[in-house]
């Protein structure tokens, strides 16, 4: 309960962070930090327009993508605090219910008949792909270390283990970054802010999308983003009170925004073609991971 | 041999200049000058006369400096072997003419139109249904991009094949902007309404395109301006380097999605401009180069200040030079991408920067040099692999050498005489050719005049003409998301090419 609305209320102010860290670092005075929130109103508040060659799956599409990720929402706790929806093995839930979300965008995106944002899908199709593994082995590793399999159990009793516990934190916090990255199209992965539609990846597949619907899927873009602050503030929280959780969620959200900003500032976009190689790289990351956990868990004595 | 040799911008009689038979023609032209490697056709088009048409081809030669022009009279429906197809420079310019005329080329490999101008000889053919060259498969697919262009630069169409994200061939159809401008030099008959056209050739290159047409202007008035003048043109052309250079590095890290240099170079195109804002009214330098005089002298005033202009963008520009060129994602998407190699670029004859970055030595200033460029040899800089890598770091080293002529210019500046030549008409039945070095590479100028020294044919040759053909076959095997940075770094123009 407590986390959502938490994560409702930084997903307003994130790209905004976001992208006054980028003007910062470019020497520029940069648009407000509601900027960006304010551009979704003015979308909320317009008609849509649609292809004629578009069936009902364009229209339906926006709206399942905006529920799946508020549903991925519900799933995440706040330290001692459960999220709406809890169970045993609910961050399978939580990744398949995304991935829900992101198979409609994808046949939205063919659905248009446009040869670009057919690429677009194919693009990011491939990219969900290999970050799938990541997060898996991720999560696995740590229910296999704590024992439980639901996000609020295995965060709550992450770090009652050794400091080795502390090490695989910071690696988790690396892999979910990135993830975040891949899952929000943002730089190295994808350009926000190219307008060329040949190297998009993300933007091109919501080409034709407008008014209500762009805004639908807009706000779930930066939903999903607090979502993935939330996922990494959690793994520093344990046990503390409240009055100590939200101000680590709010720091780590905004550090977390601050760090993207930065890091679009500073690198140029990877090759398309080094995508797929780089994201592989998380599932190493996450192997990591998973052999630290059997260290610690004595399974190579 | 049976042609005439000039030099950049001499004068001659139109009659003067030798009439082949077509074979004879064909051979001179394609087999015996052509053959040595420092020879390259700056301009082969078409005049219509009575019931034919003549044609005139000028090759240039940068080892002995000089052009040599021979012509030829065909008739419109005589079967005629193909320039094309014995080498592909001519592709292009063979396309125009047929286009122009309707020339029946018997075994030409790519007959199509090039820019659907108004008075075209075959009006079946429409911009709507270009010919583009299609695939029967069911793995590869087809992807159109423009003539609106997603940034809103300029209108262009280009045809991808793709075999998943490998790009197997590009076709690239223009034509959209095509005004009429080597008409309209005809029809408006003052030297304002023609010097101003000559600025709007291509907003990117007005000082390289006016200079061209002065520099013709002039030599076919005799008139000789005084050296500051000179010095003067050639300033303006080498700031004009610097900004687009500048400008294009900048929009090539914006296509990479590098924020930072995207950001530090356009900010450091913006003194450049506008300091020619400063000097003449107006950003592109718009109105700064008039035939025998100049509006807006180059005051002293203005050499400090531009003396401190350049000292700043140095500075800042080192800086970011060598943040972006050591910049291990940066250099990724630059290498071995959109690659050019040697034999290629002569193959297609490129000319300017899409020549140098191939290792290729072809620069009007050091084989045709012309007002300031004739007191000493310039030294083309050379760039060897012919990728996006290539063509950016040519980018920085022509800057700085920019910088370096600027400078001289500014301390070597002679005192103006203040006595103008007056402008006369035109010589009568002469014909002039003018090569300028514009950022982009080599802009070619001519025209031809009557018995009453009036205009009878201008022709006009961008570098982007036969450059396009390069960019097409550059981001061959590429994948299509690296085709944004491969256009960019030819940045060739629309315009230009549509005229």
């Amino acid at each position: 309960m407590i986390s959502f609305i938490l994560i409702i209320l930084t997903s307003i102010f994130f790209t905004g962070i976001l992208i006054r860290a980028k003007s910062k670092a470019a020497g520029r005075k940069g648009p407000s930090i509601l900027q960006p929130i304010k551009d979704i109103i003015r979308l909320f508040k317009k008609g849509s327009v649609f292809s004629t060659t578009t069936s009902f799956i364009f229209q339906i599409a926006p709206s399942i993508y905006f529920a799946s990720v508020i549903m991925a929402i519900m799933v995440i706790p706040l330290g001692t605090y459960k999220g709406f929806i809890s169970f045993e093995g609910d961050f399978v839930f939580f990744a398949y219910i995304l991935g829900v979300g992101k198979f409609f965008n994808i046949i939205s995106a063919l659905d248009t008949g446009s040869s670009f944002e057919g690429m677009g899908a194919s693009r990011e199709a491939l990219f969900s792909m290999f970050a799938e593994p990541a997060f898996f082995i991720l999560l696995g590793s740590f229910a296999l270390l704590t024992g439980h399999s639901s996000f609020q159990e295995i965060f709550l009793s992450l770090h009652f283990g050794s400091y080795i516990s502390y090490i695989l934190g910071v690696l988790a916090t690396v892999v979910l970054f990135m993830i975040a990255l891949v899952e929000n199209s943002r730089m190295p992965f994808d350009d926000p802010n190219t307008h060329l539609e040949l190297t998009m990846v993300h933007e091109v597949m919501i080409l034709d999308n407008s008014g209500f619907d762009l805004a639908l899927i807009l706000s779930a873009t930066n939903l999903k983003f607090a979502m993935y602050g939330a996922l990494i503030a959690n793994l520093y929280m344990g046990s503390f009170p409240l009055y100590l959780t939200i101000p680590i969620f709010f720091g780590v959200q905004l550090s977390f925004a601050i760090a993207i900003g930065l890091l679009e500032s500073f690198t140029a976009r990877f090759r398309m073609n080094h995508n797929a190689q780089y994201i592989l790289i998380l599932s190493s990351v996450s192997l990591l991971i998973f052999l630290g956990v059997l260290l610690v868990l004595g399974q190579f004595n | 041999m049976n042609y005439i040799s000039v030099k950049n911008n001499q004068t001659i009689s139109f009659n003067e200049i030798p009439e082949l038979e077509y074979p004879l023609f064909l051979e001179q032209n394609v087999f015996t000058l052509l053959k040595n490697e420092t020879a390259h056709c700056v301009s082969y088009y078409g005049i219509k006369l009575e019931n034919c048409i003549k044609l005139i081809c000028c090759i240039a030669d940068d080892s002995e400096n000089d052009i040599k022009i021979s012509s030829c009279i065909v008739h419109v429906n005589e079967p005629l072997n193909s320039f094309a197809h014995h080498n592909l420079v001519f592709e292009k310019f063979e396309r125009e003419i047929f286009e122009n005329f309707g020339v029946n080329y018997t075994n030409h490999p790519w007959l199509k139109p090039v820019r659907f101008p108004a008075d075209r000889f075959s009006k079946n053919t429409s911009i709507k249904d270009y010919p583009f060259f299609t695939i029967e498969s069911e793995e590869l697919h087809e992807v159109g991009v423009g003539p609106i262009h997603a940034g809103i630069i300029e209108p262009g169409h280009f045809r991808f094949i793709c075999n998943g994200e490998q790009i197997l061939h590009l076709e690239t159809q223009f034509g959209y902007q095509h005004r009429g401008i080597e008409q309209l030099f005809l029809s408006k008959k003052k030297l304002l309404q023609r010097s101003t056209l000559a600025e709007n050739i291509s907003g990117d290159s007005v000082v390289a395109h006016s200079l061209a047409f002065v520099n013709l202007w002039e030599s076919l008035c005799n008139v000789h301006p005084d050296q500051s003048l000179k010095f003067e043109r050639i300033l303006a052309l080498e700031l004009e380097r610097m900004a687009i250079h500048t400008g294009d590095l900048s929009a090539m890290c914006t296509d990479i999605g590098y924020q930072l240099g995207s950001a530090v170079l356009g900010r450091l195109r913006t003194p450049l401009i506008n300091f020619f804002q400063k000097w003449c009214g107006n950003r592109l330098a718009k109105g700064l180069i008039r035939v025998g005089k100049t509006n807006f002298p180059f005051t002293q005033e203005l050499e400090v200040e531009l003396a401190k202009i350049l000292d700043d963008y140095e500075k800042d520009f080192e800086e970011i030079s060598d943040e972006l060129f050591s910049l291990p994602s940066a250099l990724v998407r630059f290498e071995k991408t959109g690659v050019v190699s040697t034999e290629l670029a002569t193959k297609l004859g490129n000319t300017g920067m899409a020549a140098r970055m191939s290792n290729i030595k072809r620069d009007i200033r050091y084989s045709h040099p012309h007002d300031w460029y004739c007191e000493f040899v310039h030294e083309p800089i050379l760039k060897q692999n012919g990728d996006v890598y290539a063509r950016a770091r040519l980018r920085k080293k022509e800057i700085n050498q920019s910088i370096a002529y600027i400078r001289q210019l500014i301390k070597t500046f002679p005192v103006r005489e203040f006595e103008l030549p007056p402008i006369s008409t035109p010589s009568v039945n002469s014909f002039t050719i003018s090569l300028v070095e514009g950022w982009r590479g080599e802009i070619c100028h001519s025209a031809i005049t009557n018995s009453n020294g009036e205009l009878v044919h201008y022709k006009i040759k961008d570098p982007s003409f036969h450059n396009w053909l390069s960019l097409s076959i550059a981001v061959r095997n590429n994948e299509i998301s690296d085709f944004p940075i491969c256009n960019k770094s030819f940045s060739l123009s629309y315009c230009g090419h549509d005229l």
